[in-house]
């Protein structure tokens, strides 16, 4: 028990740290960097919450696929490495207001709502009730999953095509 | 372990993408703040799974991870075109329809 929430405690907060990072650093590239931390992170969340399908789908998907996209961005964009202007706007105190604002609302509400439940873990969760559940449970909101890709891939094949 | 530690953390992390999005400039900076935003529900999504002891939450974790997938590909298709025609990928430089 006790091992489980220091080993959450480290996490969250490398995650939170990450977090900061994306939203605060001037640096592109190491906003990307720090979506990592808090990526990688969430999948380490995953795998305490015995998750493993959905930990490592999201190692594969996102560290994989979607930094590399998103260095991809930052690459064609030519995004400034070494910016001369703020990368923020004038708004960093306003912009506290709503997120300072959620948070402590939603935190409030989670708190009362909820207290102390605990999550009372029994085994992981096997690969096959995932498997059943998405090919049976939710097999026409799986296939719609499938076609709305298919249109992502061909709206962004067209949008990005050079004529 | 409590569900509120997760909820909590989840929350934390959706109130950065939030702050993210209002500030940056950068519209690649804006996506990775979006993305924290998905992040953030997938987390609540898995931590409810445990505990009601379904698998339904992470069967929704993977299909928004899926759509995340393809708003990160139809994002940054986007951003290349405003970059092409504007030369730039500063929010604050697509002002066409400001009166």
């Amino acid at each position: 028990m006790i091992a489980e929430n220091v080993a959450f405690g480290i996490i969250a907060a490398a995650m939170a740290i990450g977090a900061i990072g994306v939203v605060r650093t001037q640096n592109v590239v190491h906003a990307a960097l720090f979506l990592v931390v808090v990526l990688a992170g969430a999948a380490a969340q995953y795998i305490l919450l015995g998750a493993e399908f959905v930990a490592w789908v999201q190692v594969l998907v996102y560290i994989g696929a979607v930094i590399v996209l998103f260095l991809f961005g930052i690459m064609l964009t030519r995004a400034p490495m070494h910016p001369t202007e703020p990368m923020d706007n004038n708004l960093r105190i306003w912009a506290l207001l709503p997120s300072g604002l959620l948070a402590i609302v939603l935190g409030g509400l989670l708190v009362d709502a909820f207290g102390r439940d605990k999550i009372h873990l029994t085994a992981p969760t096997a690969n096959v009730e995932i498997t059943n559940s998405i090919f049976r449970v939710y097999l026409v909101p799986f296939e719609v999953v499938g076609v709305l890709l298919l249109a992502a891939l061909i709206g962004a094949v067209v949008l990005a095509r050079k004529d | 372990m409590l569900l509120n530690q997760f909820l909590l953390l989840g929350a934390f992390l959706f109130a950065a993408g939030v702050y993210g999005v209002v500030t940056r400039r950068n519209s690649v900076l804006v996506l990775m703040s979006v993305e924290l935003m998905l992040a953030a529900v997938n987390v609540n999504l898995v931590a409810f799974s445990a505990y009601l002891h379904t698998v339904a939450g992470q069967t929704f974790a993977l299909f928004v991870l899926t759509i995340a997938a393809a708003e990160v590909g139809v994002g940054l298709a986007m951003i290349l075109l405003i970059y092409r025609n504007l030369s730039s990928s500063d929010l604050d430089d697509v002002d066409v329809l400001k009166g």
